[in-house]
């Protein structure tokens, strides 16, 4: 969430304004309002509570937990589903062996699907956010069919994608009468068909934080753009882009994260050869294999290369408030 | 040093872009839906003056100067600089630079870089050194690696100044760009950009509602209202001889006098104003004939009293004091005079002695300081603007 909310102000005069708070010297505010700041102060940490036991519940204690399980050891002669615990460091070896051409799928897939819905996204952000500034209707019903897929579940708009791209389907049609396609050509359960479920499922994560920071852009700027010898690309480029990019930022990591770590998608529009990504490794190690200490393992090294990742592409990409 | 330095790069820049550039508009106009904001205007403004675009708000100054950017297309007419039209020509490849009103700078860059950006684009070599030269010029050198966002307002309103000078456009717009100082500050800057102005050579067309910043800035003002030009001109004489009622109330303040021309004496026709007898030289007379109003503005007034009074009956009204407001100065009086209505009267403070309300008075004027307009014009036109625009 904090992502959402960061912007950068835009106009020259946000920065301004709160300067001047406190001229230094004395503090002229009596004891007792010191005394009642304090007590509000210390309020706000009982106010964080709920929230950080909550985290510490669900979210560190399982993730040691998954560390420790991450680690266990399969007794000689154990029955399916049985380990105990060791420091059996060799299961990262033998999960990145048999898995590194998933794991690495699953971040190309991601990759190509957040690129796209950045291109698809982007436009949509900017055409809402600042062609139809002041347009409070037009406005609010681009914004509501934006959001509206939510209204159906995850599982249902991706059993549609099926129907959309099944053979008998109207893109097959039309791409095969095109010759864009082979008489025999198909586009289910191939990754074109993953990494379409992938792009329209995550798209609005992309499109609203984009569009909650062009909404503040102050259009003066662009014209100031234009008005100093900049085309209108240019002016882009330089201006409203680089402007934007707390949004992008945001977008791009609400949708790769999630992405990269999705399984319905390849499930329901993959095969089970060339399009198994690594959320689909974890659910059948989990689930059908039992193999608690593997599927814990390879969570772990999930979850640390997206952190490595999402790291560098702030650090390459990212403004100063993120970091 | 610096500004030396300036000045020749001037020279040579403008001698590619701007070598005795006019700008012409050419039966403008500008319609929004149902509404006319500019109507049919043609102005010409010469390579090298400061011209001021002065008016109330909504007058169409400002869509004006937006067309001149290329910000905005005009519906109709065309626009030239030094003769090439640029009528359709977008904002970016224009020779024509923007100081915004709220300066618009761009808040990831840094000073330096705000400055440098229009040079850039055009792939001009030294970009850098020649915006830090701008920078000197507007006294800001030092603040070259700062945000826009660290600097205030005044400083601000420097860099929007400085990035857009660097490029020596053929012609730089001000709108309002003194609009948001503080008073102390705004007379501050207008010496300064005059000065800069003078130094640079470019022509600069400023779009303002500030009466009193026009007149002192500018070369030439022209008076803006309902998107047409009322009257154009250099300040003295806007001031002393103003054409309409609106340029009569809005520049300054004006008595106007409705009366009927009795009779012409050849270089001057004589009014009777409710019994009063009063000339109008006919060279500042709108009308020679028929219903007029006879302008005088309050400090060219002579207040005196009744005893006092002798000579020539004409051009002098008989009234009351109906409020006095000494100032230190001067003191402003209003003077109700019977059948006439109330006259402003501005009185220089000379150590004489001070009339108070309930006094009877003569005024009275040279005749040179009178003019005439036309007396089916609204007499009050303007006056609620100028107001408005007298408001911070």
């Amino acid at each position: 969430m904090s992502l959402l909310a960061r912007n950068r102000g835009n106009g020259p005069a946000a920065d301004a304004s709160g300067k001047a708070a406190r001229p230094g010297g004395k503090d002229p505010r009596s004891a007792g309002e010191i005394g009642a700041e304090r007590r509000r102060s210390r309020m706000g940490y009982w106010l964080i509570l709920p929230g950080f036991a909550f985290m510490l519940l669900f979210f560190v204690l399982p993730v040691f937990s998954l560390l420790a399980t991450s680690l266990y050891a399969k007794p000689p002669g154990a029955d399916v589903g049985q380990f105990v615990p060791a420091l059996q460091f060799g299961n990262y070896a033998d999960v990145l062996g048999a898995y590194w051409q998933e794991l690495l799928r699953s971040f190309a897939f991601a990759l190509v699907a957040t690129v796209a819905a950045l291109l698809i996204g982007y436009p949509m952000a900017y055409l809402v956010a600042v062609r139809l500034r002041g347009r409070k209707l037009l406005q609010g019903i681009l914004l509501v069919l934006i959001i509206a897929p939510f209204f159906t579940s995850f599982i249902l708009r991706t059993q549609a994608w099926k129907q959309i791209l099944a053979d008998e389907g109207p893109v097959v049609a039309v791409l095969r009468a095109v010759a864009l396609l082979p008489e025999d050509g198909r586009l289910t359960a191939t990754a074109f068909a993953v990494v379409c479920g992938l792009t329209y499922n995550f798209l609005p994560f992309m499109t609203l934080p984009i569009y909650a920071n062009l909404e503040r852009l102050d259009t003066r700027l662009i014209e100031a753009g234009t008005d100093l010898y900049a085309s209108p690309f240019q002016t882009f480029r330089t201006v409203t882009l680089p402007l934007s990019m707390p949004g992008v930022m945001a977008g791009t990591l609400l949708t790769f994260i999630p992405a990269s770590g999705d399984y319905i998608n390849a499930a329901l529009l993959g095969n089970n050869q060339d399009t198994t990504m690594i959320g689909q490794v974890i659910d059948s190690r989990f689930f059908r294999v039992v193999d608690y200490p593997g599927a814990s393992a390879l969570s772990f090294v999930l979850m640390l290369a997206i952190l490595a990742l999402v790291i560098l592409y702030v650090r390459r990409f990212g403004t100063k408030e993120l970091l | 040093m610096v500004q030396e330095r300036l000045a020749e790069e001037t020279t040579t820049a403008a001698g590619r872009d701007s070598g005795g550039a006019d700008l012409v508009l050419d039966s403008v106009t500008k319609r929004f839906a149902d509404f006319v904001a500019v109507d049919d205007l043609n102005l010409t403004i010469p390579a090298g003056s400061f011209f001021a675009l002065l008016g109330p708000s909504g007058c169409g100054k400002t869509t004006t100067l937006r067309m001149v950017a290329g910000l905005e297309q005009p519906t109709s007419g065309t626009l030239s600089i030094g003769g090439r039209d640029i009528t359709r020509t977008g904002a970016h490849e224009r020779p024509v630079n923007t100081v915004f009103q709220n300066y618009a700078l761009f808040p990831h860059m840094s000073v330096l870089d705000n400055v440098a950006f229009g040079l850039k684009r055009r792939k001009i070599r030294g970009a850098e050194a020649r915006a830090k030269s701008a920078l000197e010029l507007v006294e800001l050198g030092h603040l070259a690696a700062r945000r826009p966002g660290q600097l205030s307002g005044g400083q601000q309103q420097r860099v929007a100044l400085a990035r857009a000078i660097v490029n020596r456009p053929a012609v730089l717009l001000l709108d309002e760009p003194l609009g948001a100082l503080d008073m102390k500050l705004r007379r501050q800057m207008q010496v300064e950009l005059k000065n800069i102005q003078l130094e640079v050579g470019l022509t600069f067309v400023h779009v303002t509602h500030d009466q009193e910043e026009a007149m002192t800035m500018a070369d030439t003002v022209a008076v803006m209202n309902a998107g047409r030009v009322e009257q154009m001109g250099a300040p003295r004489e806007l001031y002393e001889l103003p054409r309409t009622a609106f340029v009569a109330n809005f520049l300054g303040k004006s008595n106007l006098v409705p009366g009927e021309v009795i009779e012409d004496r050849g270089d001057a026709v004589v009014v009777n104003a409710r019994g009063n007898r009063l000339t109008v030289l006919k060279e500042r007379a709108a009308a020679h004939h028929g219903r007029v109003l006879v302008g005088i503005r309050p400090e060219k007034l002579k207040m005196m009293w009744p005893q006092d009074a002798a000579g020539d009956p004409d051009n002098m009204l008989h009234g009351r004091v109906a409020d006095t407001s000494f100032t230190g100065v001067s003191t402003d009086y209003l003077v109700d005079v019977p059948g006439v209505g109330r006259l402003g009267v501005f009185s220089q403070n000379h150590g004489q002695q001070l009339a108070r309300p309930g006094d009877e008075v003569v005024l009275c004027w040279d005749t040179a300081h009178a003019f005439g307009l036309d007396g089916r014009e609204d007499s009050s036109a303007g006056a609620a603007e100028a107001a408005e625009a007298a408001a911070p």
